[in-house]
């Protein structure tokens, strides 16, 4: 095969553009800054979308237009100005650098440190390829092996246009337009994102993952992620990935609706790694994101998550157990260092009988950050026998960051058994000089406890992903030891 | 005309009653514009989110009582902790009762909130402690700027008080509604110990309302050991406000027993200015019917060293609603503080509803904090063994709900008050057994 040259790459994306085709034009056009209704139309227009589709962006626009940001979150930042934010820009195929000696030396480094083959490394950091053959027959076997199965797994524009008596069905469903704030804006003007429709009693062979869908279109600020499990269906779905992504769009408000219908699992794992700011607390991205699933009958919704970057987290994946017998469950670890702020957790509403919960946290703080979490277990008057187990434990290291709990338990039925617990500590002193004196160094040392006090949360991710995630949670606390 | 300009127009005529030239008049003028501008709390307010006060305060309450009235001895004596020798400051209708109460002068001061506040021999004390704990939330505020009445305790240094001192309010349903606003403040010195016990209670089905606040400051090494009892009827409510300010080494403890009242909020407050102090904050609350029983506290560790243990237990029947809302704030400089929150509830019936949120927040790492809370039922096996002994069901399940309730009880350091909470849970379950086991 004769060498690659930048011109045969760009052709090459070109026409896989093409191939999954929503985007003809490729040229960088960036629509001008600001929000009002012609956006919102232009961007529904731009993606050629049903008339259905465009009301529904409008109505959504309409309920933004009255609502207020929240404040009640336990983060400070400046507020993103809205209308000083363009709204649409078609992915750029340009590569940002010509050859990896052009990159960041920092994040190269980062690369090294989680074992990401050089090839990869050129592709997350934006750097042009040579080897994109590859990726795409991967890319390319992958999508045979589900449409075997019946399996739809694309990008949610695509299914607007060719399944969109799924999209309609059940967009919004669990997610309104009203939701809040930011479920509101992303619903008027969400630029792309997954959507994944498992047929009856299928079971997916693999793990999903936005990661082979991320490489071919850049998936913007405002993502939507629809994942429906039709009954009996099982699927496991990974989100984002350990390398650290550098994104210049500062506000991220996306919005993910899981649906698992009768007898139905989804497992929903996410790696965030956002660009959490330098050290002195400059920049960095808002992480604003809207997760829930609705449980049928029998069904089970499971999230895990690693949060890692950003400077500003808010996010709590939520399960509503409507159906009777539904369990949802909740894994999380929320690492933040220096000016980092999370205010993250859960909600869990049990709406049927003998809905089971679990909500395992693990926050750890360091540097100058602030690690809350914030939960709500909910019973409702006809859920009986409802059963909630949560746990948030906190690990502090240094005096200057904080761990705040706030955890919400509201039970309205008297055969429900609740369990919360919290405790707050910080690595042990007589823990690390075992370590040392048994030849570890400090470093690894607090690595190692680190490990232990997320294991509950690192062994419900997918092998793969946890090996990743617990080079990741060392990397982030690089330095941190006082 | 609502409650709110109710109050803030009768201010001035309120303002006329009492001596104008005091130091106060600066802090209650201060203190009803703050009310003016923030009004009463909504369920918009995070802190109220759970507890609406716009069902109380329909009522068109009399703000100052018109007629005064008495109350014999006989009548009333059950409300009292009667069996032993205490110090009484009684009030009726919120005006104070002599006849009933005791008071003393000699060596400790166990007196009058409105002596305290228009005698110049107090002035001293009232200008270093009056309204200095006590935060500017609408409803202190409110009390701060009607506040003329109420009990003033003053215990000297190195003072063992010989016998508690009990504080009780009576409503005697005088007017169709009433609206009561107690002020107490409590200054304990260096190593003295005191002991109170304070009772709101209305004698007839008129509603009455009491937004209370209490002061309290425990001085190097004081031990203030202080037992609240409520257990008023269904149309009496009640806002409590206490904050407590403690020095280094000082012990405070407070014991919060709910059993009835239509509304109740219990907003108890410690703040720990020293080291090596230790805060105790427990609570039995048992009610059914329709009411509402709110506990929000809060412990705020500032220096290092220093303790604090919450333990709050609920058993909630009828359509009784219960709300625990407890924070711990650590500071970063209050290393080494051990902070501990334990919440348990039951559930009895379908209509009830316990709503809780046992906060932390911590900013310093060397440090051991935990909180549990736990929504449940009574252990069926447990029930069954009784069972199979003999021990009928109703009595089965009261003795496992009295052992559940316990744990707080075993830190109640006055038999008498230990053996009436007794008798009133035994009542409250229905039961006629003596628990003492």
């Amino acid at each position: 095969m004769s060498k690659y040259t930048e011109d045969d790459l760009r052709e090459e994306l070109k026409t896989k553009e093409y191939e999954y085709g929503f985007y003809t034009d490729i040229a960088s056009d960036t629509f001008p800054v600001g929000l009002n209704e012609d956006i919102v139309k232009a961007i529904s227009k731009k993606k050629e979308e049903p008339e259905w589709m465009t009301e529904w962006r409008l109505e959504a626009f309409k309920i933004w237009k009255e609502m207020i940001e929240p404040e009640w979150a336990n983060v400070n930042y400046k507020k993103p100005d809205f209308q000083a934010i363009s709204y649409y820009s078609a992915p750029n195929s340009k590569p940002k650098y010509d050859s990896l000696d052009e990159v960041d030396p920092e994040l190269l480094a980062t690369f090294e440190k989680l074992g990401i083959s050089l090839d990869e490394q050129k592709k997350l950091a934006g750097v042009a390829m040579d080897v994109v053959v590859d990726s795409v027959s991967v890319a390319t076997t992958f999508k045979k092996t589900l449409a075997e199965k019946g399996i739809i797994f694309m990008s949610i524009s695509e299914a607007i246009k060719e399944h969109p008596e799924l999209v309609k069905k059940y967009i919004g469903t669990v997610v309104p337009q009203k939701d809040n704030f930011y479920a509101a804006l992303n619903s008027a003007v969400f630029s792309d994102g997954s959507f994944c429709y498992i047929p009856k009693g299928v079971r997916c062979p693999m793990e999903l993952s936005t990661y082979f869908r991320i490489n071919q279109a850049g998936t913007g600020q405002f993502e939507r992620t629809l994942v429906i499990a039709d009954e009996g269906s099982y699927v496991s779905y990974l989100e984002g990935c350990t390398a650290p992504s550098r994104d210049e769009n500062q506000l991220h408000a996306a919005v993910v609706e899981l649906i698992a219908l009768d007898n139905a699992e989804i497992k929903y794992s996410t790696v965030q790694n956002w660009y959490p700011g330098n050290d002195l607390g400059k920049g960095g991205v808002y992480n604003f994101v809207t997760k829930r699933g609705l449980c049928e009958t029998n069904a089970k919704i499971s999230w895990t998550q690693v949060e890692t970057g950003s400077a500003v987290t808010w996010k709590y994946p939520s399960c509503v157990l409507k159906g009777d017998n539904s369990i949802g469950e909740f894994y999380s670890i929320a690492v933040t260092n220096n000016y980092q702020q999370a205010d993250t957790g859960t909600k869990m509403i049990h709406l049927g009988k003998n809905t089971k919960s679990t909500i395992i946290s693990k926050g750890i703080s360091a540097g100058k950050s602030q690690n809350s979490y914030r939960g709500l277990v909910q019973i409702n008057s006809r859920a009986d026998n409802a059963r909630n187990f949560s746990q948030c434990d906190s690990l502090l290291m240094g005096n200057e960051c904080g761990a705040h709990t706030f955890p919400y338990i509201e039970a309205k039925n008297k055969s429900a058994q609740i369990e919360h617990e919290a405790t707050t500590s910080k690595i042990g002193e007589d823990q690390i000089f075992y370590c040392n004196q048994r030849g570890i160094d400090t470093e690894k040392a607090i690595a190692l406890i680190v490990n232990g006090f997320s294991k509950d949360v690192l062994n419900k991710l997918p092998m793969e992903f946890a090996v990743e995630a617990q080079k990741l949670l060392e990397i982030s606390l690089e330095g941190s030891v006082g | 005309m609502d409650l709110k300009e109710k109050l803030v127009s009768s201010f001035m005529a309120f303002e006329n009653q009492v001596d104008v030239d005091t130091y106060v008049h600066g802090i209650r003028t201060e203190a009803i514009k703050t009310f003016e501008t923030t009004g009463f709390p909504t369920k918009k307010q995070e802190a109220w989110k759970y507890t609406s006060l716009n069902k109380i305060l329909k009522e068109d309450y009399s703000v100052f009582p018109k007629q005064e009235n008495n109350i014999e001895y006989r009548d009333v004596k059950k409300y009292l902790i009667h069996d032993i020798d205490t110090y009484k400051i009684i009030f009726i209708d919120g005006k104070y009762s002599s006849h009933l109460s005791e008071t003393t002068h000699d060596g400790i001061d166990v007196c009058l909130m409105s002596a305290a506040l228009s005698k110049p021999k107090y002035r001293l004390v009232i200008e270093n402690y009056f309204n200095k704990a006590a935060t500017n939330d609408s409803l202190s505020s409110l009390n701060t700027a009607f506040s003329s009445e109420g009990a003033y305790i003053h215990i000297p240094k190195n003072k063992l008080v010989n016998k508690p001192i009990q504080i009780v309010h009576f409503s005697t349903g005088n007017e169709s509604a009433l609206m009561l606003q107690p002020r107490n403040l409590i200054v304990v010195d260096e190593n003295s110990h005191v002991q109170i016990i304070e009772r709101h209670q209305s004698l007839t089905e008129n509603a009455v309302l009491t937004n209370s606040v209490t002061e309290v400051f425990a001085k190097k090494r004081a031990v203030v050991d202080y037992y609240k009892i409520q257990n008023d009827n269904q149309k009496a409510s009640l806002i409590d406000n206490t904050f407590i300010k403690q020095k280094q080494e000082s012990q405070a403890s407070v014991h919060t027993f709910t059993f009835g009242g239509n509304l109740t909020r219990n907003n108890l407050n410690f703040y720990q200015h020293g080291e090596r102090i230790d805060s105790t904050l427990k609570g039995v609350t048992i009610i059914g019917d329709k009411q509402h029983v709110d506990h929000n506290t809060l412990v705020h560790h500032i220096e290092p060293n220093c303790e604090s243990h919450q333990d709050y237990k609920g058993i909630y029947d009828g359509n009784a609603t219960g709300v625990f809302n407890g924070k711990v704030i650590v500071e970063k400089l209050a290393q080494k503080t051990n902070a501990f929150q334990a919440n348990n509830n039951i559930l009895v019936s379908d209509k009830s509803t316990i709503n809780t949120k046992p906060q932390l927040e911590i900013f310093a790492d060397d440090v051991k904090c935990s909180h549990g809370c736990t929504i449940g039922q009574l252990d069926d096996d447990a029930l069954f063994y009784m069972k199979t002994r003999g021990i009928p069901e109703k009595e089965a399940k009261a003795l496992l709900m009295y052992a559940f309730a316990n744990n707080v009880l075993e830190s109640v350091k006055i038999p008498e008050i230990k053996a009436r909470i007794t008798k009133l849970i035994a009542t409250k379950l229905g039961v006629n057994i003596g628990f003492n086991l």
